[in-house]
């Protein structure tokens, strides 16, 4: 399986290296389009499906604007939720930047959570909140990298296809949190899950709110990830090993061990997400509980155009979107796996607003000079 | 050791088959793809509307095998987003196939709450053709040369496969789509019908492994049911290299690592149900680690093509 | 005799004689650019027309348009005096127009026959019988022999070449179209394939051949169109040729290819053919210090390739090393192992006299050991970034494009601009997306890039690959200034032409091994031939 995945298609590549005039308008209202456009589509298709499903798509979507925004405890879960999908998406950008496929998120992130959430409740007791905090933040992002080595070792060395590879060792990561939550992490309760981090070893709330700080470490974190990726020599070799790894060994990069990095930071910051989440949300993990980050997160990330700063708005977005939906599919009688279609949509949508745009960015109206010359030449 | 008594055996065989069947069917039309140069990571989501909407069909016909041209021809329709956006229009085939694989699990999630939650109905058990004179046979009677007639059928299709892809004019042009489109298209042939057919063809045969599932698997539908099947077999088609009668082989020996803990319980050796449910995907590492070098894709595998953008 | 066509129509001795395939005013544009701007010709039965051009002259555009991959916008074709619409690869095999790309297209990992049938089987099963019959039909008419079951991928690409033909005439032709089919060869390729054309020109046939070598044009065409800038510029007939010598002819088409600037011009060594000992170079460098040394070096080769088994040379300071040899013989090997990019299984690498086989490429780098690649745009150049990145894309990290880490836009561009300038780098800015600009400025860019920050060795892969006439010469003036300033160069290349115009010693590389090295010298082109055939006969008989 010595075999190059193809690379992140062009138009979905990060533009920070390859925009020269940034700051035309033009260019901003074109991007603006670009990542509306396909969430406008989606919005529509789903307001049509829920028509046909005998829901009343107006209401529904006012039910995921009162859900997220308009009542003070959906608002203050959107941002909440906001949390992880910051840290997946970042962490999804940094390996597909490198285009590296991650789509190994879920075990990741899961083996992550059963470690905080089952060791949580002692070490917190133990020692002063915070450094319990840095310890188990420390631990949680250790197992993340640690989780992509044998995928990103197996891609680095042998070449070997890594969509495969990180979605196995998704599926077993998955299983053996499972079985540190039904085993050694089980907590005293009969039912199958770690024991509860108890109210004074979560992470605190912002004055006033349900929000933990735990959306302030992720927005540091993600802002020095986004200044690591555009403005470090470590960023630039990320972004030429995703736009040719031919070319990357050519110029004198470490490939190798540039892979095996971008994925263990990938993994990593994955695994802060899992910490920021039983630490800040939940304080314990349920056996056979995925919130299943790993794909969904990924439209929002191409949407972004795997830039950090669009991540940002998106993020939000998708909190809203998810937190505004667990309410508004309730209502409507509706399993929540109805935002999975939503996303998935807006992939498809975005994939066909980027090939439009490619598409005229081809035809180049400028006429051929010679031509009229030559014109004048004969006549 | 009480592990290899004959019963023990039947059973193992006979229940790896069962989850094996629906990757040999998943993994024959992934190589189909393969070989023309597309790589299908939205599998796992073609199985899965094959499955649901095989079931929805046997369900309201009553007739299973109504329920298998369902999911073939769900399948299908899945894998026209593949043939438009792809093979047409030249689009990322990872991006689509994550868009297929989110949009299947929405939808057929949504679907299933919304007809069958309440009542969660299941399917008549599909009925076992015991092949003459070899069903007597110990151990492979009662397993290998007792399945429903569609696996049978199965087998069938790998080895016309087999064949028509090395004998045939079609199967020429397959191999040629994957290694280099640009000579297929200089000897005149459409690298788009080509690739097209190859697709459609993965289509309907993964929407029947995943119409499999739900009817003679499970005997239901249950949102997710697939459980990372479809990603199975593509690396049973990676592995294949081109090879149909290796699906055979891959689909049983997953399919085995799969059915483990029910057989496992029959000797009275109880295993945690996520231990055996890991087994296929360690399996899958392993072979991986191990043959290694050993895999040769075709080389145009993921690349669009576009005539004249050179 | 086979049937390569069914009638000969056209071949009447007396009276108008219709042409075999007639263009007439085909035009087709590009985004700004006309590739071929009203281009009439005329290709005869039995005959070989010669088109000759510099890279870009729009050869390849027209062969496209002719074997239907491209419309023209204007203008019409007519085969066989009825007018015609190719309209796709298929339609233009069914008028009878055979082509064979300068990059072959067989499927390497098919065998011979398969190859051959693809595209051509009329029922649904592979008809291997009559598939072998046709194929022995044709072998005889070419005077070949060919192993049906062969991979493509494990013959040599003479024998490849061979099997293009064939399938290129598979279906019954009229025209046999090559485009530029030595590039690829060895003398020995060169005189069969001469021998081959002859023979399916008794048989009929008219062939174009594609080229921009003149000596080549001038000793296979009975015909010669000169194109330039996408216009035919002239025409030298079989009555013209007849009448002079070659020497006229040569001076005649380089008149007509560069007007007044023919002078300028004429020291390209396509032009020539031979040595000419105002340019000779030194031979003698037994006093220099050795620069890059190679001993016993060995290093696999990709899918399909040669490797290098074995290899030892030195190359002294100040010296211009060629290798030669026929593609796919472990030049990509060769430079790859001495960059870096590839580890050597066997035997060592010395610069300076220290090791550094086990030295990464970025480390080779910084001692000052730079490999200008041949595959510029898939390994080269990042074609979406712009040209400023491009420029520095080997100093990643370093100084001061990047200062503690963070990038340095401005001082990135200042550095582009003097590059720019010096290496005369035709672009609209420094952001343009490197992509955009032509062969010979993304060339000059690759060479700013490895020429700039104290080199010290230098391997060149197929450096002139491509480019036109002027930007030949230009890189062909900084490789000799770079030797002049005592940099140890290597020039590997498959155009002997080329290596005998810069080389001090040509190493002649051959299925991985040196089979020799020689100092370049009046009759060095003689000698290198003999070397390459001595070893593939060689090679054969074993």
């Amino acid at each position: 399986m010595t075999q190059q995945t193809p690379g992140v298609s062009p138009g979905t590549e990060p533009l920070d290296l390859v925009e020269s005039n940034p700051g035309r308008a033009e260019a901003w209202v074109g991007r603006l389009a670009f990542t509306l456009g396909p969430i406008l589509l989606a919005f529509i298709t789903c307001g049509i499906l829920l028509a046909i499903l005998g829901r009343d798509p107006i209401a529904f979507y006012r039910d995921i604007l009162t859900g997220g925004v308009l009542r003070a405890s959906g608002l203050q879960d959107s941002i909440t939720r906001m949390v992880p999908i910051l840290l997946i998406g970042a962490g999804l950008i940094v390996a597909f930047r490198a285009s590296l496929w991650n789509l190994g998120a879920d075990g990741q992130y899961l083996l992550a959570v059963a470690f905080v959430a089952g060791v949580g409740p002692s070490v917190v007791t133990a020692m002063p909140p915070v450094l319990g905090w840095i310890v188990l933040a420390l631990g949680a992002v250790a197992i993340g990298a640690a989780w992509t080595i044998i995928p990103g070792v197996l891609k680095a060395r042998y070449g070997l296809n890594e969509i495969v590879t990180t979605l196995m060792m998704s599926f077993i990561g998955v299983g053996i949190a499972n079985l540190l939550v039904k085993g050694p992490f089980k907590g005293d309760q009969m039912v199958p899950q770690t024991g509860v981090i108890p109210a004074d070893g979560m992470l605190w709330d912002l004055a006033g709110t349900t929000i933990h700080v735990g959306v302030i470490v992720a927005l540091v974190v993600v802002l020095i990830v986004h200044v690591v990726l555009t403005r470090t020599s470590f960023g630039t070799r990320l972004d030429v090993l995703g736009a040719n790894p031919r070319a990357a060994v050519h110029l004198g990069i470490d490939v190798p061990r540039l892979i095996v990095v971008a994925f263990m930071v990938s993994g990593g910051l994955i695994g802060l997400a899992a910490a920021t989440d039983i630490l800040g949300t939940f304080g314990y993990m349920r056996a056979d509980w995925n919130p299943a980050y790993g794909l969904k997160v990924v439209p929002l990330v191409f949407l972004a155009r795997l830039n950090i700063l669009s991540l940002i708005p998106l993020a939000a977005f998708f909190g809203v979107l998810s937190i505004g939906g667990d309410y508004a599919t309730r209502l409507a009688h509706l399993p929540n796996d109805f935002i999975l279609l939503f996303v998935g949509l807006m992939l498809l949508f975005m994939i066909v607003t980027q090939y439009i745009s490619a598409r005229r960015a081809r035809r180049d109206p400028t006429l051929p000079r010679r031509r009229s010359a030559a014109r004048e030449a004969t006549a | 050791m009480d592990l290899l008594t004959p019963e023990f055996l039947t059973a193992l065989l006979a229940a790896g088959i069962v989850s094996g069947v629906p990757l040999l069917f998943a993994s024959l039309g992934e190589t189909f793809a393969e070989q023309a140069g597309i790589l299908n990571v939205g599998l796992e989501g073609i199985m899965l509307t094959g499955a649901f909407v095989a079931f929805m069909v046997a369900l309201a016909t009553g007739d299973h095998w109504f329920g298998l041209l369902g999911g073939a021809v769900a399948g299908m329709a899945v894998s026209l987003i593949m043939v438009v956006f792809c093979v047409r229009l030249g689009l990322d085939q990872i991006v689509v196939g994550i868009a297929i694989v989110l949009c299947a699990e929405g939808a057929t999630s949504v679907l299933h709450d919304i007809w069958y939650s309440a009542t969660y109905p299941r399917l008549p058990v599909v009925p076992d053709f015991r092949v003459p004179f070899l069903s007597e046979l110990p151990i492979l009677g009662g397993s290998l040369f007792s399945q429903p007639l569609i696996v049978y059928v199965g087998v069938a299709i790998v080895a016309v496969s087999a064949w028509a892809i090395r004998r045939t004019r079609w199967g020429l042009e397959l191999r040629a789509a994957g290694e280099r489109p640009d000579s297929l298209d200089a000897a005149g042939v459409s690298v788009v019908r080509t690739r097209t057919i190859a697709q459609l063809l993965c289509g309907a045969l993964a929407g029947v492994g995943g119409a499999y599932l739900a009817l003679v698997g499970a005997g239901t539908f249950v949102p997710f049911v697939t459980n990372g099947m479809g990603f199975i077999a593509i690396v049973i088609a990676m592995l294949a290299r081109g090879r149909p009668w290796w699906s055979v082989l891959g689909g049983l020996l997953f399919g085995i690592s799969l059915s483990m803990a029910t057989a496992l319980q029959l000797i009275g050796v109880q295993i945690p149900v996520d231990v055996v449910q890991m087994l296929p995907f360690i399996s899958v590492i392993v072979v991986l680690v191990v043959f290694v070098r050993d895999s040769r894709l075709p080389s145009a595998l993921g690349m669009p093509y576009l005539r004249g953008s050179r | 005799m086979a049937e390569i066509l069914p009638a000969a129509p056209g071949m009447s001795t007396a009276g108008t004689t219709v042409p075999a395939v007639e263009l007439s005013a085909i035009t087709k544009a590009f985004p700004g650019v006309i590739a071929n701007d009203r281009i009439s010709l005329q290709a005869m039965h039995g005959e070989v027309l010669c088109l000759l051009g510099e890279n870009g002259a729009g050869k390849s555009t027209l062969m496209s348009i002719l074997s239907g991959l491209y419309q023209p916008d204007s203008g019409t074709i007519a085969v066989d005096g009825r007018e015609v619409a190719i309209t796709s690869p298929r339609t233009g095999r069914e008028l009878g127009i055979g082509m064979v790309y300068q990059h072959l297209s067989l499927i390497p990992t098919l065998t011979v026959l398969e190859n051959l049938m693809l595209g051509s089987n009329p029922g649904v099963v592979l008809d291997e019988t009559a598939a072998l019959a046709r194929l022995t039909e044709l072998s005889e008419t070419l005077g070949v022999h060919v192993d049906p079951t062969a991979r493509i991928g494990s013959l040599a690409l003479g024998q490849q070449q061979h099997i293009e033909i064939i399938k290129a005439l598979w279906k019954g032709s009229k025209v046999l179209i090559l485009d530029e089919p030595t590039s690829m060869l060895t003398p020995q390729g060169i005189a069969e394939l001469q021998k081959v054309l002859l023979g399916l020109k008794t048989a009929g046939l008219a062939i174009i051949f594609i080229t921009h070598k003149l000596h080549e044009a001038i000793a296979i065409g009975d015909r010669v169109s000169i194109l330039k800038q996408g216009r035919v510029v002239g025409s030298l007939g079989p009555e013209d040729l007849r009448g002079m010598t070659a020497a006229d002819v040569q001076a005649r088409i380089v008149h007509i290819m560069f007007g007044d600037d023919g002078g300028q011009v004429a020291g390209i060594a396509e032009l020539r053919e031979g040595f000419d000992p105002v340019r000779a170079r030194r031979a003698d460098r037994s006093g220099t210090p050795v620069i890059l040394e190679l001993s016993a070096i060995t290093a696999p080769g990709a899918r399909g390739q040669h490797g290098i088994t074995d290899a030892s040379f030195a190359v002294r300071e100040g010296e211009i090393l060629g290798i030669a040899g026929v593609d796919g013989n472990g030049q990509r090997a060769l430079a790859e192992v001495i960059a870096g990019q590839r580890k050597a299984t066997a035997g060592e690498i010395r610069f300076a006299g220290e090791p550094i086989t086990t030295l990464s490429v970025s480390q080779r780098q910084r001692l000052g050991l730079r490999y200008v690649t041949d595959d510029r745009l898939h390994e080269g150049v990042l074609g979406r970034y712009p040209v400023s990145i491009n420029l520095v894309l080997k100093r990643i990290g370093d100084a001061p494009f990047w200062r503690r880490g963070a990038i340095d836009r401005t001082a990135i561009n200042a550095t582009a601009r003097e590059l720019i300038r010096e290496f005369d780098i035709r672009t609209p800015s420094t952001d343009t997306s490197i992509g955009k600009l032509s062969g010979g400025n993304i060339q000059k860019a690759l060479l700013a890039r490895e020429l700039s920050f104290d080199p010290r060795v230098v391997v060149f892969n197929k450096p002139t690959h491509g480019l036109d006439v002027r930007t030949i010469n230009m890189v062909r003036e900084r490789i000799r200034a770079l030797a002049a300033r005592g940099v140890g160069v290597i020039v590997i290349s498959t155009d002997l032409d080329e290596l005998i115009d810069l080389s001090d010693r040509v190493a002649v590389l051959f299925e991985g091994r040196i089979a020799g090295i020689l100092d370049n010298g009046p009759d060095a082109a003689t000698r290198i031939g003999e070397l390459l055939v001595g070893v593939e006969s060689a090679a054969a008989a074993a």
